[in-house]
């Protein structure tokens, strides 16, 4: 590959991760906006800030690889593949939804883009990560499965169970621990003794931590991790630094009780990772100014489209109720 | 027609579908070199080696989980339960997972697994591994229960659970691993939600499921011998439950006893015991007799632990005393 080849090709890579961070945050927005004027059924948890984490690690996998998600899942169902009006709809409880409005925010699957769902309970699809790994070894398939978790899952007994089963059993799994600093309502520090790599690596489990508000170094670990995980080397463990902009869910806005707003400003202003990337492709003279703005504008305008479309959309039929409960047998 | 015991039919099962289909395989304790403790799955890792009997360590919902990443990209996993008691420590992965993946994802993923596991007291075994536990699963949406209640309907019924598309628990009853019945040399098959009338009658009927079957045709026997004539139905799996086979035979005998070893309260006799009041009242000539287990935790000595699970007697007792007409005060 030529010089001008490869630098080319790197921009698109850097422009696609931009504006995936980006399309990340313009869905969250949205769906704030959509809880706070009551549209919205339910509640929902904001993956805003924790940007990098997703596409990072997503832009080193291919549409084949698997992921697990979390309640705070939004992130990863985009980052992974996933279009606006579909995860809207879902949002909304429309039939058009990922899962026809069954699932709603906590439980949005997109098999077609290997993102196995979220999950809302905290840890659950530990488990249903590293089967998936054992899964595509013994089918003979090269899939590498991603399980993405918080902290406050690292407090979760299932956990320990699997990874010592992924270990022993070499599974083309990597843990991906995203450290917001807060398990819900309260700080890591008062719920996680000792270090979290420290877990894995009592299992032998070859473990990194990297900033998660950095796109450029969460991709490239992942992009290393996933290529020794498809060659038989996994599995690993990634802690990724990072932080939760909102509340634990978007109802949670008093919360000066456990967090502080100098915290939040801090990581706001200095520690964004679509600001700061954005700055370094700008500095690099690998976009302008312009452009990024005109791509913010762009996806701002794509993620408003989308919701105006899935509020327009129709609810199931309640005949829906309960189909689905059971697979057809064929046997 | 030869004879082989219940565990020579599962093992039988297994091995026929696993030769057919290689994405199955068995996961849990001590299932391969050692064939688990009662021996049920002798020989299969001979034939199928260890990356298809797989053996785990002790962490039952570690295990589960596993199971249902693997059933939702591609195969089809038998997780082996060592007793039914320890169902408690998996639910989170068989109901909160397994059981809803397919609803939740608007139909689109599947978690075709089987877990087998066991039920039944009488063996001295005390609280924690004497457990009947199929009334706790068979209250989840989403999960099937099959109770095969001899040699030939585990065989017929495992084979079935195998291929059907959704998560399947099956109750094997301990106690009658070495029992032998007539199973054909020829592939059979019995479907879901199927009935067995196993003896017909006029007189009252009497439903029973796993262990109890045994018990409810003996205590048929000791009535015929008193001129008095049950009809005995075996309603193999209770999700889907065949209500109409019962209905039908209640309507004809207007009686009827439900016998189940699972506690009385709460459970599988309750539920099908209303079941038959609330459609086949008109036709009822007594109450609808439940008989399960004892509430109580299920004892050690053998002094109080015979007298918690019903008997040919205590059901015959009851019959008696319905088709006498003395039971309208029996609540």
């Amino acid at each position: 590959m030529s010089a001008a080849k490869k630098a080319n090709s790197n921009r698109d890579d850097y422009l696609r991760m931009y504006r995936q961070m980006v399309r990340i945050r313009a869905f969250e927005d949205n769906a704030n906006q959509l809880y706070l004027s009551a549209k919205m059924p339910g509640l929902t948890h904001m993956y805003s800030g924790q940007e990098a984490v997703a596409v990072g690690i997503c832009e080193a996998l291919t549409c084949d690889d698997k992921i697990t998600s979390t309640h705070r899942g939004h992130g990863h169902c985009v980052a992974k593949g996933a279009n606006f009006k579909e995860m809207f709809c879902e949002l909304l409880g429309k039939e058009e939804g990922y899962c026809r409005g069954k699932g709603g925010s906590m439980h949005i699957a997109d098999q077609a883009n290997g993102n196995l769902g979220a999950n809302a309970i905290v840890g659950g699809s530990m488990g249903i990560a590293t089967g998936a790994a054992l899964s595509a070894r013994r089918l003979g398939k090269t899939d590498v499965t991603v399980c993405f978790f918080g902290d406050g899952a690292t407090a979760q007994g299932l956990m320990y169970e699997v990874m010592n089963m992924a270990a022993l059993w070499r599974l083309p799994v990597i843990y991906a621990c995203e450290n917001n600093g807060y398990s819900e309502y309260t700080r890591t520090d008062e719920i996680a003794a000792g270090s979290i790599t420290a877990r894995a690596e009592a299992f032998g489990i070859e473990s990194h931590q990297v900033d998660g508000q950095d796109v450029l170094a969460v991709n490239k670990l992942a992009t290393d991790l996933v290529a020794r995980a498809r060659k038989g080397e996994g599995p690993f463990f990634i802690e990724l630094m990072t932080y939760r902009y909102h509340g634990h869910h978007v109802g949670d806005i008093n919360r000066e009780y456990y967090r502080p707003k100098d915290e939040e400003a801090e990581w706001k202003s200095n520690r964004d990772p679509i600001a700061n990337f954005g700055k370094w492709l700008e500095d690099q003279k690998i976009v302008t100014n312009d452009e990024l703005v005109s791509i913010n504008k762009d996806i701002k305008a794509q993620a408003e489209e989308a919701v105006a479309y899935a509020e327009k959309a129709a609810y199931p039929s309640v005949n829906e109720v309960d189909m689905h409960v059971f697979a057809s047998s064929a046997a | 027609m030869r004879e082989i015991t219940l565990s020579k039919a599962v093992n039988e099962a297994i091995a026929e579908e696993m030769r057919r289909d290689p994405s199955i395989f068995v996961i849990g304790e001590d299932v391969a070199e050692a064939g688990t403790p009662f021996k049920v799955l002798s020989g299969l890792v001979e034939e199928f080696g260890t990356e298809r009997i797989i053996d785990t360590p002790i962490a039952e919902p570690g295990f589960m989980g596993i199971a249902v990443g693997a059933a939702m990209t591609g195969s089809r996993p038998i997780v082996d339960l060592m007793f039914g008691d320890f169902l408690y420590l998996v639910m989170d992965q068989l109901c909160n997972q397994a059981a809803k993946t397919h609803y939740m994802s608007g139909g689109k993923l599947n978690v075709p697994l089987v877990l087998r596991t066991n039920l039944g007291a009488t063996r001295r075994s005390a609280a924690q591994h004497s457990q009947s536990l199929h009334a706790l699963v068979a209250h989840i949406p989403g999960l099937k229960v099959a109770m095969p209640s001899s040699a030939y309907e585990a065989k017929g019924l495992m084979k079935t659970a195998i291929r059907d598309n959704n998560p399947v628990v099956i109750f094997e009853d301990k106690l009658m691993y070495q029992d032998k019945a007539p199973v054909p040399e020829e592939e059979y098959f019995i479907p879901f939600g199927v009935a067995n009338v196993l003896r017909e009658g006029t007189d009252i009927t009497l439903v029973a499921t796993s262990s109890m079957v045994q018990v409810a045709l003996k205590a048929a026997d000791i009535l015929a011998a008193e001129g008095m004539s049950a009809e005995v139905i075996d309603p193999r799996t209770i999700v889907p439950l065949d209500e109409d086979t019962i209905l039908k035979s209640v309507r004809k005998t207007s009686r009827a006893i439900v016998i189940d070893e699972g506690h009385q309260s709460y459970g599988i006799t309750g539920e099908i015991a209303s079941r038959i009041s609330e459609k086949a009242f008109y036709h009822l000539d007594a109450p609808v007799q439940r008989m399960g287990a004892m509430d109580v935790p299920v004892p050690f000595s053998p002094a109080l632990e015979d007298v918690t699970v019903p008997t040919e007697q205590t059901v015959a007792e009851r019959a008696r005393l319905a088709i006498r007409g003395d039971l309208f005060h029996a609540a």
